[in-house]
């Protein structure tokens, strides 16, 4: 189809390859040396100066790493339970209201997509002083609790919305055919949408699931005990006074970030949709 | 019963003129939307509501409330907006600097990228996997190997930057504020390419092909097809990107916070990693009168994007 010098530059391997390769290399850079760095002895990674690869690659650290001084094992229940119910609450909470938005015409709907489109865009740092004014009461494990609802309502929006574009996305006849049937509304949801949306479903527990695991600023704020805290907010205590666990940092760093990578990169197709709330196609 | 796909669900969306959903009243929708608006109005609304009281209160500095402060928490020696004990001068200058470079280098670098990302060549999809990594990782853990690599001492960016002649020494990157807000500059530029990129990336694919072909064969140069049809259909992917990014950049704590290693207030703060000093020296009052500001200049960029993007125009 195309026409004689088309539109398509002139391929040129050698240059694409080396552009790609550049590019590649360039997105990748820190979490090589994270990785190799996660492979050094203590000694190794405090020598003056640095050498650039593990003499002996320390496959253990990611062993011993979890019954160091800082016992980040605390920090990834923490950020496991958080992220997990985090999802979970905005699985529950979004999928009716996307639902009922792309089936139902209501007073107060335009309104409402406002609402949540407006709170896609706020973060929790604007809200910071609030948020703490608020839940710095909650002790203990509920500290958890509150991170969950803020993590929750600051995610629900882009649930909501690429949830409700997949629903509408089914015709409306499949839906009025179960009900002729007999099913109810809820039921209806349930056993016929449901199960025909799961792209979009994946994609926003994807999506809930790995912002929450990488929040840092309400975490911060919020959980004063060093048991209690997420990753994110954990880490820094590798770096003491008079020891510096650069190595074990990046070995935690690593574990944390693995899992994320590979959830991203499932629904890596979808993520625009959802975040431009459906302006670029 | 086939299951629509992502890309063909989406698709289809906007190809297929859409049958308008059934009307209903607003009392039979409650059920389905009151635990979204419940936690809505819990979670964002109402501390956004505690911030605006506390603004106008005053506190003592074990952070006991004193009483009405009127407008006191806003205006400093200098006049409104100035807000009182805060560098105001450098801290609003570090803002407008690290937003405007920040959104408009990533713009112009991902221009680039997604063209580059646009074109058919074996691994092209591997490529935008691997341009994924600093979107998934934590900005936290980014930023934090950045800088391990920048120490004077044990830093292998510095050991690099020596050994390939590029420095004569090790530099203190993070020990000096200035250098310490450009490599954060850096850093929060690295972690906005991909979102931008795949957004822009978005938007070229949406651009027509016969169109492009037809300009070609009325004789128009790669270039004069970039800059005339290319960029302005590219037009609304750019906005959107842009006006999200403008938020995320605004609000990002984690980059300056990690790499600005001086104490102190007149190092490379922004409005927003400002407000985290509440605790220690700013105190309730200041740091959300604060907020406050941040909030408008929030919903200011809100409603631009609402107003520009129309993200609302396809369910209507």
């Amino acid at each position: 189809m195309a026409i004689k010098g088309g539109i398509d530059a002139r391929p040129n391997p050698v240059g694409t390859i080396i552009g790609a390769a550049a590019i590649a290399l360039f997105f990748s850079f820190p979490y090589l040396l994270m990785f190799l760095s996660s492979l050094k002895t203590r000694e190794e990674i405090t020598r003056i100066p640095p050498d650039y690869f593990p003499v002996t690659p320390q496959f253990s650290n990611y062993l011993t790493v979890w019954s160091s001084s800082v016992a980040p094992g605390s920090s990834l229940l923490a950020t496991i339970v958080i992220s997990l119910g985090a999802t979970l609450l905005v699985l529950l909470i979004a999928t009716p209201a996307a639902y009922y938005v792309a089936r139902f015409r209501f007073p107060g709907r335009m309104v409402f997509l406002f609402l949540v489109l407006i709170t896609q865009m706020l973060q929790p740092t604007v809200l910071a002083v609030g948020l703490y004014q608020q839940f710095s009461g909650w002790r203990g494990y509920l500290v958890w609790v509150a991170l969950i609802l803020i993590n929750g309502a600051f995610n629900l929006s882009f649930a909501v919305w690429i949830m409700q574009s997949f629903f509408a996305s089914i015709p409306k006849e499949i839906d009025e055919a179960a009900l002729i049937d007999g099913l109810g509304r809820l039921q209806t949801m349930f056993r016929v949408s449901l199960p025909l949306v799961w792209p979009g479903i994946v994609t926003a527990i994807v999506f809930v699931f790995v912002n929450t695991w990488n929040e840092f600023a309400a975490a911060f704020i919020l959980v004063q005990d060093n048991a209690l805290q997420p990753l994110t907010v954990s880490m820094p205590r590798f770096l003491g006074m008079y020891i510096r666990d650069w190595q074990y940092l990046f070995t935690v760093a690593v574990v944390a970030i693995v899992p994320v990578i590979i959830l991203f990169s499932l629904i890596e197709k979808r993520l625009i949709g959802g975040l431009t709330a459906g302006a670029v196609k | 019963m086939t299951r629509p796909s992502a890309v063909t669900a989406l698709r289809s969306d906007s190809a297929r003129p859409r049958k308008r959903p059934r009307r209903t009243g607003a009392l039979t929708a409650l059920p389905w939307v009151t635990p979204t608006l419940l936690l809505i109005a819990g979670v964002v609304i109402y501390p956004t509501i505690l911030m605006f009281w506390t603004a106008f209160r005053k506190y003592n500095s074990y952070g006991i409330e004193q009483g009405s402060a009127g407008l006191n928490n806003f205006i400093g020696p200098a006049g409104a907006f100035t807000f009182p004990t805060v560098p105001w001068a450098s801290v609003w200058t570090n803002t407008v600097v690290w937003v405007v470079v920040v959104v408009l280098l990533t713009l112009l670098l991902s221009l680039g990228l997604a063209q580059f990302l646009n074109k058919d060549f074996p691994g092209r999809k591997a490529l935008r996997l691997v341009i994924i990594l600093p979107w998934a990782s934590s900005v936290v853990m980014t930023t934090t190997v950045f800088n391990y690599g920048l120490q004077t001492d044990v830093g292998l960016f510095n050991r690099l930057l020596v050994d390939t002649g590029i420095l004569q020494t090790a530099y203190g990157f993070t020990k000096d504020p200035t250098s310490a807000f450009w490599v954060a500059v850096f850093v929060a530029i690295y972690v906005s390419l991909p979102f931008t990129t795949y957004t822009i990336l978005a938007g070229l694919q949406s651009v027509p092909r016969d169109v492009l072909e037809a300009a070609h064969v009325d004789g128009a140069g790669a270039a004069q097809r970039y800059w005339q049809i290319v960029l302005p259909l590219l037009r609304p992917a750019i906005a959107a990107a842009t006006l999200i990014n403008i938020i995320n950049v605004f609000n990002s704590l984690p980059i300056l916070k990690i790499l600005n290693e001086t104490p102190g207030f007149n190092t490379g703060h922004t409005t927003t990693t400002l407000i985290f000093a509440y605790k220690s020296t700013l105190g309730p009052g200041v740091a959300s009168a604060l907020s406050i500001f941040n909030f408008f200049f929030c919903l200011v960029i809100i409603a631009v994007y609402l107003g520009i993007v129309k993200p609302t125009k396809e369910v209507q």
